[in-house]
């Protein structure tokens, strides 16, 4: 039945372009923006902050404390995370010589079809960010194979890890030096803070289906 | 932004049909006006509409053979002012479109571009100098959608008015809202027309002007029609008419 | 073309211009739009130059279309993604129901999707026993009071809290009234949460499909729409054909002009950008996804040059936000799928003339609406074109239904229009006689019309013409 109606429409889709001719040379594209390494995280940490992001600036050396604390005052018992990953790794080495702290470290390993109640009640996920737009105030996530797709996006509380380096000035940007067309993966998804709607009356409201609080960890130098 | 020429020594002038019927005055004013900075103005007896109403209702062809007389008249190449930014911007943006794939084509083109609304043409080509004689008055402008969208004179005609002494502009809240005329619209749709042209009144109404200006004459008398169907005393009155009377002792142009 | 139930406009914007409530809670809304979106495009030139991209882009993709369709299928399916071809919304309805039927799945959870409202896709689920979940809030609440969306961005915009309010309490069991905005998104994320969590099925639309890379790129706020596509096993995902651009490096200046248009947003919260179904060693999403490919009418409107631009949109509602008709109507007059002025548009060319030609009515011409138009399309001049094919007896017309609207008091009013403005004589001589009678336009007919509603105008005694010659004003 399908076939049928894929032919009927190229036939009159192909009928209709034999009048059309290509339009002339593209108009200029989007103005070129070049911002310097602070000027970027400034302003991604300005722009994600007023969409009610948390943002912190750590060392790269003790981001785990910053991390611990954080968890600390949002009384986060369990926290998902991916253990074949760098952050994972570290992690794992924080917490198993941490002492006297209540935190669950909960390993995504299985399939979802094994884990979905787990996810869906775990207190928080954290997982790292491939990269950030400074010109919108985004995170670009990169799921995997080691980092699956629904921990930054079902868990109430989402953390992200991003290198300071990584922050592109644009979208374009990204997809130009990163040659996204050839590595595209399953996934990619941009984040810029926690969910929102304003479908009641335009009043804004945080907290919707995806997560209550987005935390962003921007590891300097 | 818009090329404009150098100071002329003749212009055509199109009245357009409401003008004609039914505001003549102001028609006469915006002559007038140009008589009075030394340019020539030529009035084809022979006009009459742009074609606007049949070609906004879905009778284009009968909007096009009205509009190929009009072409017809005006046979030189110097301006032609309009003291409506619709009917200007009807010749100006639609005839070129009207005519396309017509033996006309080329002259309608030429045509269009000779098209000047009667604001941008005082301020921008006779760089008009006016002397308020007129006592203090508050008025509020409003200005037709094509004036403003297409024509894009709103401008043009507000500096106009603050280049009289006396006359307080209060603008309006909304004032880059429809009045709600849109030709047929008003006539097809009556009850949201009805509902936009309150609104437009109340927004008048709440300006504490004495008068509203405009440039088109269909908004007119939409809006002036609404305000004496309620019974409120506000006049409208057309730009050219009212700058005339200002600079004017003895304003009378009837 | 899509058979919906004859629409009675003027009974529907009667009713709507008699709701003040409506009215205000619409105006409220649509006026914090505007200014959201003039705030998010601050520099008038620059929103100009992205416009222009924008409507360049657009038009490209346009240009290729077939081209641009073969290629995205071939990437979809290489990427495991089944591709289907639906020629009528019917066709749609059912490929949904045979993918529902293969897993024996009786609810799937949605996210919002205006083509899935095109094929009134919830309604023919529900008589085939299948429950369609919307999840999207505006979506959720009105499907909890059987409505269908006011507005493409905010669904539910037409209700105010109150009504919110009062819907929750009365409509989901065990729930107690509450104002409190906060409060009322809990209760649906709860309610919902569980949902995902369950749902076997999860559909959604499409914002961009991109050739180049098979891609499916969605935007939203919520989540509800990467929960939906990303928790379930299967994904199905919804598209006009008219969806697809060519490149990857499209969407930046696409996505700016969606999300400043549509909320005045610099970016939605997610980004959501799909190429493939789970892959091996992956640990979720959905191992089968499904796009959908649906014409509607969309393939006859390529093929006329001039109506071709309709397929530009993007659909971010800017036009209805800036529609001084729709602010004073609000969604539900509209009566078919699209409100404002993209519907008064689209709908014609995909119910047809008879059934939707009215709508092109319902415009001033203004153009507030193709100022903001993010691609530029040239709504006015379709609008007119919608009007010239309700009259016209063209024989090689190509729009359904053209020439329904032909009647004698029409055309013979033109008729004697175009006579009476191409022969001046006839002009003067006419004036001349009604103004010397006295007779101001009569009240008669439609012109009652004006008349119930303003002063009847009057004609001047003199004409310009006559005061141009009492002048001595050359004329030649």
């Amino acid at each position: 039945m399908s076939e049928g109606s894929r032919e009927r429409i190229f036939s009159r889709l192909h009928a209709a372009s034999r009048q059309t001719s290509t339009p002339d040379s593209q108009p200029p594209g989007l103005p070129i923006l070049e911002y310097s390494r602070k000027e970027k995280i400034e302003k991604l940490k300005t722009l994600m902050e007023a969409m009610r992001t948390e943002v912190y600036i750590c060392s790269v050396k003790n981001w785990e404390n910053n991390l611990a604390e954080i968890l600390r005052q949002r009384n986060v018992k369990s926290l998902l995370y991916a253990p074949q990953t760098d952050i994972g790794q570290a992690l794992e080495n924080y917490w198993e010589n941490a002492s006297g702290q209540a935190l669950q470290l909960i390993p995504y390993e299985n399939d979802i079809e094994q884990f979905k109640e787990t996810v869906f009640n775990v207190d928080a996920g954290i997982t790292s960010a491939a990269g950030a737009i400074a010109e919108t105030g985004a995170l670009i996530l990169w799921p995997s194979e080691k980092e699956p797709r629904l921990m930054s996006i079902v868990p109430s509380i989402h953390i992200a890890v991003l290198k300071a380096d990584t922050i592109h000035n644009t979208l374009l940007d990204a997809m130009q030096k990163e040659n996204w067309p050839e590595r595209i993966p399953t996934n990619i998804v941009l984040v810029s803070g926690p969910s929102k709607t304003a479908d009641i009356e335009m009043t804004l409201a945080f907290g919707v289906h995806g997560p209550k609080a987005l935390i962003v960890l921007i590891l300097e130098d | 932004m818009r090329r404009y020429p150098e100071k002329p020594q003749k212009v055509y002038y199109f009245g357009t049909c409401l003008v004609d019927m039914m505001y003549p005055e102001a028609g006469m004013a915006g002559i007038k006006l140009i008589q009075r900075e030394g340019v020539k103005v030529i009035y084809p007896l022979r006009q009459t509409c742009c074609g606007q109403p049949a070609y906004n209702s879905g009778f284009p062809d009968e909007a096009k053979t009205v509009a190929r007389k009009q072409i017809e008249l005006f046979t030189e190449n110097f301006p032609i002012v309009v003291p409506s930014g619709s009917c200007a911007g009807m010749m100006r943006h639609h005839y070129p479109k009207l005519f396309a794939n017509d033996p006309d084509s080329e002259r309608a083109i030429n045509f269009s571009k000779n098209i000047y609304e009667l604001s941008e043409f005082l301020v921008h080509v006779l760089d008009v100098k006016l002397e308020d004689r007129g006592d203090p008055i508050n008025v509020t402008w409003h200005s037709s959608c094509h004036a403003l969208r297409e024509m894009r004179t709103t401008e043009d005609s507000k500096l106009l008015i603050r280049g009289l002494k006396n006359v307080n502009l209060i603008e309006l809240q909304n004032e880059t809202e429809c009045c709600g005329f849109g030709g047929t619209f008003a006539i097809k749709q009556p009850a949201i027309s009805a509902a936009m042209v309150k609104d437009k009144t109340d927004d008048i109404r709440q300006t504490g002007s004495a008068r509203f200006i405009s440039g088109d004459c269909g908004c007119m008398m939409n809006i002036s029609g609404a305000l004496q169907h309620d019974k409120v005393q506000i006049d409208g009155q057309h730009l050219a008419e009212f700058i005339w009377e200002r600079i004017n002792d003895n304003p009378s142009t009837g | 073309m899509t058979i919906h139930q004859q629409v009675d406009f003027d009974d529907n914007v009667s009713r709507a211009l008699n709701d003040s409530q409506l009215i205000k809670n619409t105006k409220a809304a649509m006026g914090t739009l505007v200014a959201k979106r003039k705030a998010i495009f601050p520099d008038e030139t620059e929103i100009e130059q992205l416009r222009t991209l924008g409507n360049a882009l657009k038009q490209k993709a346009l240009s290729k279309l077939p081209q641009l369709l073969e290629q995205l299928e071939e990437k979809c399916i290489q990427n495991g993604i089944k591709v289907h071809w639906a020629e009528t919304t019917s066709e749609a309805n059912h490929q949904v129901l045979d993918i529902m039927r293969s897993h024996g799945a009786t609810s799937l959870v949605k996210g919002k999707s205006m083509v899935s409202e095109e094929m009134e896709l919830n309604a023919f689920l529900q008589k085939n026993g299948i429950e369609a979940l919307e999840t999207d809030l505006g979506e959720f609440i009105i499907q909890l009071n059987h409505e269908k969306p006011t507005h493409i961005i905010v669904p539910a915009i037409h209700k105010n809290k109150d009504q919110i309010s009062k819907i929750f309490h009365e409509k989901i069991p065990n729930t107690p009234y509450t104002e409190d905005v906060a409060e009322l998104t809990a209760i649906a994320r709860k309610i919902l949460r569980k949902k995902f969590n369950e749902a076997e099925i999860g559909l959604s639309g499409v914002n961009f499909a991109v050739a180049e890379t098979g891609t499916l790129c969605l935007v939203e706020n919520e989540g509800n729409g990467r929960m939906c596509t990303t928790v379930p096993g299967v994904h199905i995902a919804l598209m006009g054909l008219e969806k697809v651009v060519e490149k990857l490096e499209d969407l930046p200046p696409l996505l700016r002009l969606l999300t400043g248009s549509a909320t005045g947003q610099l970016i939605t919260t997610y980004v959501n950008m799909i190429t493939t179904a789970r892959k091996q060693g992956e640990k979720d999403g959905p191992k089968e996804v499904h796009l959908i490919i649906l014409d509607n009418g969309r393939s006859q409107i390529f093929a006329d040059p001039d109506r071709r631009q309709t397929l530009q949109c993007i659909r971010c509602g800017t036009c209805l936000s800036h529609c001084p008709v729709y602010n004073r109507i609000g969604g539900h007059a509209y009566g078919y799928t699209y409100p404002g002025p993209i519907g008064k548009i689209l709908n014609p060319q995909v119910e047809g003339l008879k059934a939707a030609g009215v709508l092109a009515t319902a415009s001033s011409l203004c153009n507030s609406c193709e100022e903001v138009c993010p691609v530029k399309i040239q709504i006015p001049d379709l609008i007119r074109r919608i009007r010239n094919e309700s009259y016209s007896k063209d024989p090689a017309s190509t729009m359904e239904g053209h020439g329904y609207k032909r009647n004698l008091l029409e055309t013979l009013t033109w008729k004697v229009w175009e006579k009476i403005n191409t022969y001046p004589v006839i002009n003067a001589v006419g004036l001349k006689i009604l103004s010397v009678l006295g007779i101001k336009l009569p009240q008669i007919g439609p012109l009652k019309n004006w008349t119930r509603y303003r002063a009847t105008p009057e004609l001047a005694p003199k004409s310009l013409h006559e005061l141009v010659k009492h002048h001595g004003v050359d004329h030649e």
